[in-house]
Formats: structure tokens, C-alpha cells, sequence
């Protein structure tokens, strides 16, 4: 099993390597100096730009440039913001919390909505209800995330007032920044509503953006569940005289769950670029909207960083997919040896 | 279905597809919905009741005819520069479905090409293709597009190679690893002993056995370059005002969300309305290209 998992991982050094490439020379393909655009309405001359460009070593050759940013790369060195002059580093430590809170709070409502409507219409096969249920699903796998984002908030916050149309917590709570997660901090701070607020905030973000994951993961437990559900095993437990919610829960949802692991593992690279437009529409300041102003700026180190983040995650999340799925079948890990 | 009548005759491959998809109730009002969209793509100079760009002045955000204050000149309304809302959705059908279906051809033919490549030569070509398409793989597609509309600037044209980009790496993957199957089976070892060229194996032996789930792959893209386009446009990256694009018009009707709800459902609708036709018609095509499946589920 050690033997597997490290061939794995050797196996991705050239992935990552080509990674490194691409976020190190994609961004510098964009047309614009970042110089001119730091400086923003502040006249240069060429002698105060030859020096900032040297004093970000953006004068050296391309190459150098790249091999001096792989060497810091692996000392854990991420370079400076061009903008805000302050460590990538500390700015993504601030930020990366927020997404991670937004996609973890919207794989929650994936996955119990997705299971439920799933588990449901396999039971149903056929009916009004498997109908109405797979419709949903294939909606919610249709919805452009962005609207579905401005309608909700048309709904709850302008027409309702329930929720919040932006942010993580409402202005007047001073929340100290223990976890980076607001609903900890929230829940941690003694300032009363606190933490009502911050749950407020993350519904709809979290609504909006678990919905595609959602329909995908309703649709697989259908799937799976129905092809469990007719197995040898599944009667035997139902002969056996063992209630009806048992023989589904434990039974047959058990073996259903193995494929639906897989696609909850594969929606995770999908809920980075969900929540690019998701944090644009709730202004929730995550790496998702740092990355596209920081795009928008030129901010070379910090789009970087944030390229070779979405791109560690994916891999990171399918690599673990990929084991424990040769955790349940050991098939897969014997044939990749025969190979 | 009539199993009899399929016993006594034997159809035609194409006769059996059609009567496969018909079954799909959703796929075939799917197909529907999808023809009227392209109609109304095809004819919008026709259909439109007015010039998409032209600006009524006197009538501002008129609400949608069937409100008390509509008009019955605009039907679903207009926006907040008084340009009528259905002729931009018509007009805008055109923009999406073109980008949609041409960033599909330039993904699929590349993807497609790179894949057989791949699975032809696999000592030394296809490591260096398949390793390029997991680092591509590996990005989300819409940061990629985002990136690649930032190099070569927004626009048309542009947006639809930087969509098609984003898809490349699931076609090569398919591709491969459809060709893969194919080539151990006789009828290719066949065809190599009867002194088939390389080229003509790929090309004329190979790849239209692995056309099914390519076909079904290309379909749901065209569902997903659709949205791509639109959330491009959202973000202010994609095809440029005045053009209509159902994306920049959600985008430009943000700031009127509480004085003139239609603005925002009208292109919201119009967009989900297409991506789900296109998706229930990817269903439908993927069950009739593979009925066994469909047994199964």
C-alpha cells in the first residue's frame, strides 16, 4: 500500500514541474507592465521604473526569473505582492479560509441534499417522485451559478430581508481572526449574535455554490443505489426480517456510496472554479476574487500562488480518491503492478 | 417501444438510434427547445422586434408586458438603456450558440487528434501529450479561460478559443484511451495485416468505433462552453457591449436588482433554459448510443 501511494506521488513530480511552468509563464504572456500598473496614475521615470523592475528582479532573464522562483518555491518561499508589497504567503494565509469554509459549508449541502434526493428517487424507481426529483437534479446541474447567485439574493435579502447580500459577518463584530473560520471564530468570540450572523452570511454562498455538486451527487446515489439495491445481499438482509430503513442505510447504502465518494472527490477541483464566480457575486473574500483582481493587476507571485494552489488541491483530492478507492478494490492496485 | 417489429426486421443503426432517443420523453422536448433555439439563432434578423442595440429613450426599464405597467411594443421589457430585452435574448442566442458549437470543433479536433496520437506512440509522444494534459487537467477550466482572455484580450473569437482550451484535456483523455480498447481488438489487427498505414488505421479504422462516447463527451461541453461563455461575459471578460450576450446582460442588470427583477430573470432564464435542452439531449443521446446502459440503470 506505501509502495503505491509513493509511486504515486513520484509520478506527479512532472506534473507539478508543468505546472510551475504554466503559472510561470502563463501570466507573464499577459499584455501590460505590472510596473506601470502598480504605479497607477503616478508618473515613472525610466530611471524609477528600471530600479523597481530590478528591485523585483523582473529584469533578469525569463529563465532566471523561473529557476529563481522554483528554488523559493521549495523552501516554501512564495515571493512578494507586487501591489500590496506584503508576502503571498500572509495574504493567502488570510484569505484561504474564507474559501475553504465556503467550499466545505457547500460540499455539506451537496452531499446531505444530494444523498437524500438520491437515495429517495432509487426507492420511488419510476415514479412522480424519481421523476421530480432526477428533473431537480438535472436543473440544478444546468444552473448558471451566477444568476442562480443574483436571483436568491433577490429573493431572501431584497425581497425577504432574511440574509445578508455580502461578506462573511456583519460590520459591527470585531471577530479575532483565531481559526481564519469565521463560524468558529464567531462561535468563540462572547460578542452575542455573532455567530447567527456568520451563519447567515454563508447560507446562500454555500447554497449557490453546492447546488452543481449537488444535482451530480444526486444523480450517482440514484444511479448506484439502484444497481445495489437488486444484489443477492440486499434481499437476503431484507428475508432476514430486517426493517426497511436498516436494509437501505446500512445495506445497500454502504456498497452505494463507493462511486459517490468518487464523484464528491472530483467535485472538489470543480468547487474552486465555482467559487471564482461565487466570491465575485457575495463579495466574499476569498482566494477566488483575490485571483482574478490579482489577475487583473498583473500581480505575477500572486497569480502564481494561486494557479499552483487550484492545481495542488485537484491533484492532492484525486490522488486521495485514487487510494482509497484502491483501498476498496485492491484490483486496481495489483494491475497498476502488473504493470 | 415495439421489440416485435425490431425482432422481424432488422433497422438500420440509424432507425434503432432515433427510435432509442424517442423513447426519452425529456430528450426529444429537449430537441425541440433546442430547434427553436437555433431558428431563433439563425433568423434573429427576422425575429427580433427590434435592432438589439437600438436605445428607446422614453422607455427605460419598461417592466415585461404582462405587468400593469408594460408595453405591449416591448414584450419582455427593456433594460436600463431602454434597448429591447427579447431582441438582445434572440441576438444573444446567436452569440452563445456560435461560440458554443465552434469552441466544441476546435476542442474536439485537436483533443481528438492529440488522443489518437497518443494511443499510436506510446513509447516517447504519448508521455510528453498526456503529461501536458494532466497539468492542464488539473486547472479549472474557467481560470484557464480567464487567463487566456487576459493575454489575447476579449471578443468573440476570443473567448471561443479560450473555452475550447479549457476542454482540450477531456477529449485527448477519451480519445486515448477509446483507442486503446479499439486497437486489441481483431478487426484493427486485421486491417494492420492487410497493410493498413498508420494513418489510415487512426483515422479510418479506429476512430469512428470510438465516435459514441466522443459524440456524447461533445455534446454536454457544447452545454458547458455555453455557461462558460456566460460566466466570461458576467466577469466583463467575454464578448464586449454592445454585442448582446446573456452573460454581460446578467452582469450589466446587477445594479437594478431591486427596481427591475426582469432584467436579471430574463437572461438567467434564457441561459438555463438552453444549457438544460442541451444537457436532457446529451442524456437522451448517450442512452441511445448505448441502450445496454440504459437497461441497466
Amino acid at each position: 500500500m506505501f509502495a503505491y501511494i509513493l509511486r504515486k506521488l513520484l509520478g506527479l513530480i512532472p506534473t507539478f514541474i508543468g505546472i510551475t511552468l504554466v503559472a510561470f509563464f502563463l501570466i507573464r504572456l499577459v499584455p501590460g507592465d505590472p510596473v506601470e500598473i502598480m504605479s497607477g496614475e503616478h508618473q515613472l521615470t525610466p530611471a524609477m521604473h528600471a530600479e523597481i523592475l530590478q528591485r523585483f528582479g523582473l529584469d533578469r532573464p525569463l529563465h532566471e526569473q523561473y529557476f529563481d522562483y522554483l528554488g523559493k518555491l521549495v523552501r516554501g518561499d512564495l515571493g512578494q505582492s507586487l501591489v500590496s508589497h506584503e508576502p503571498v504567503a500572509k495574504e493567502f494565509a488570510a484569505l484561504f479560509p474564507a474559501t475553504v469554509e465556503l467550499a466545505f459549508a457547500a460540499l455539506l449541502v451537496a452531499t446531505l441534499l444530494g444523498l437524500t434526493l438520491g437515495i429517495v428517487a432509487s426507492l420511488k424507481r419510476g415514479s412522480w417522485i424519481d421523476q421530480g426529483m432526477m428533473g431537480l437534479a438535472t436543473v440544478g446541474y444546468s444552473m448558471p451559478v451566477f444568476w442562480w447567485g443574483l436571483i436568491l439574493i433577490m429573493f431572501f435579502s431584497v425581497q425577504l430581508g432574511w440574509t445578508p447580500v455580502s461578506g462573511r459577518i456583519a460590520i459591527e463584530y470585531d471577530i479575532l481572526p483565531r481559526s481564519g473560520l469565521m463560524l468558529i471564530d464567531a462561535a468563540l468570540s462572547d460578542q452575542p449574535g455573532a455567530f447567527r450572523s456568520a451563519v447567515l452570511h454563508l447560507i446562500l454562498p454555500a447554497l449557490v455554490l453546492g447546488t452543481v455538486p449537488m444535482a451530480v451527487i444526486a444523480r450517482m446515489t440514484r444511479s448506484s443505489m439502484l444497481e445495489v439495491l437488486g444484489d443477492d445481499y440486499v434481499r437476503t438482509a431484507r428475508a432476514k426480517g430486517l426493517s426497511p430503513g436498516r436494509v437501505v442505510l446500512v445495506h445497500a447504502l454502504r456498497n452505494a456510496l463507493i462511486p459517490v465518494i468518487t464523484v464528491v472527490g472530483l467535485q472538489t477541483g470543480s468547487l474552486l472554479a465555482g467559487a471564482v464566480l461565487t466570491e465575485t457575486i457575495f463579495s466574499w473574500p476569498g482566494i477566488g476574487k483575490w485571483l482574478i483582481d490579482s489577475i487583473g493587476r498583473r500581480d505575477y507571485p500572486v497569480v502564481q500562488t494561486g494557479i499552483l494552489v487550484s492545481a495542488t488541491v485537484f491533484i492532492t483530492v484525486n490522488l486521495i480518491v485514487e487510494v482509497l478507492y484502491s483501498v476498496v478494490n485492491p484490483r486496481i492496485r495489483t494491475e497498476h503492478t502488473a504493470q | 417501444m415495439n421489440t416485435q417489429a425490431l425482432r422481424t426486421s432488422v433497422p438500420s443503426p440509424i432507425r434503432e438510434f432515433c427510435a432509442h432517443y424517442a423513447d426519452n420523453t425529456g430528450a426529444v422536448i429537449a430537441f425541440g427547445v433546442f430547434t427553436l433555439l437555433v431558428i431563433a439563432a439563425l433568423f434573429a434578423p427576422w425575429l427580433a422586434p427590434h435592432d438589439p442595440i437600438e436605445q428607446f429613450r422614453s422607455h427605460l426599464l419598461t417592466p415585461p408586458v404582462w405587468t400593469p405597467q408594460g408595453s405591449p411594443q416591448f414584450l419582455l421589457g427593456t433594460d436600463a438603456l431602454g434597448r429591447d430585452l427579447l431582441s438582445r435574448l434572440i441576438y444573444g442566442a446567436r452569440v452563445s450558440l456560435a461560440i458554443g458549437l465552434l469552441s466544441v470543433v476546435l476542442s474536439l479536433i485537436p483533443g481528438v487528434l492529440l488522443g489518437l496520437v497518443a494511443a499510436f506512440q506510446p513509447r516517447i509522444v504519448s508521455p510528453v501529450i498526456m503529461r501536458t494534459m494532466d497539468v492542464l487537467l488539473a486547472l479549472p477550466s474557467l481560470l484557464l479561460a480567464i487567463i487566456i482572455i487576459t493575454i489575447i484580450g476579449p471578443g468573440l473569437v476570443n473567448t471561443m478559443i479560450a473555452v475550447a482550451f479549457g476542454a482540450l484535456p477531456a477529449y485527448t483523455r477519451l480519445a486515448r484511451a477509446a483507442a486503446l480498447v479499439e486497437m486489441n481488438k481483431e478487426y484493427v489487427t486485421a486491417s494492420r495485416v492487410a497493410g493498413a498505414g498508420t494513418l489510415r488505421l487512426m483515422l479510418r479504422t479506429v476512430l469512428p468505433n470510438c465516435m459514441p462516447p466522443l459524440i456524447v463527451k461533445a455534446t454536454l461541453n457544447f452545454s458547458s462552453a455555453v455557461l462558460e461563455t456566460a460566466a466570461l461575459g458576467f466577469l466583463g471578460l467575454g464578448v464586449q457591449a454592445p454585442t448582446p450576450e446573456w452573460g454581460s446582460m446578467l452582469s450589466a442588470a446587477r445594479d437594478y436588482i431591486d427596481r427591475a427583477p426582469w432584467v436579471v430573470t430574463m437572461p438567467g432564464i434564457t441561459i438555463l433554459i438552453s444549457v438544460l435542452a442541451i444537457n436532457l439531449m446529451g442524456d437522451g443521446l448517450r442512452d441511445a448510443l448505448d441502450p445496454k446502459l440504459k437497461r441497466n440503470l
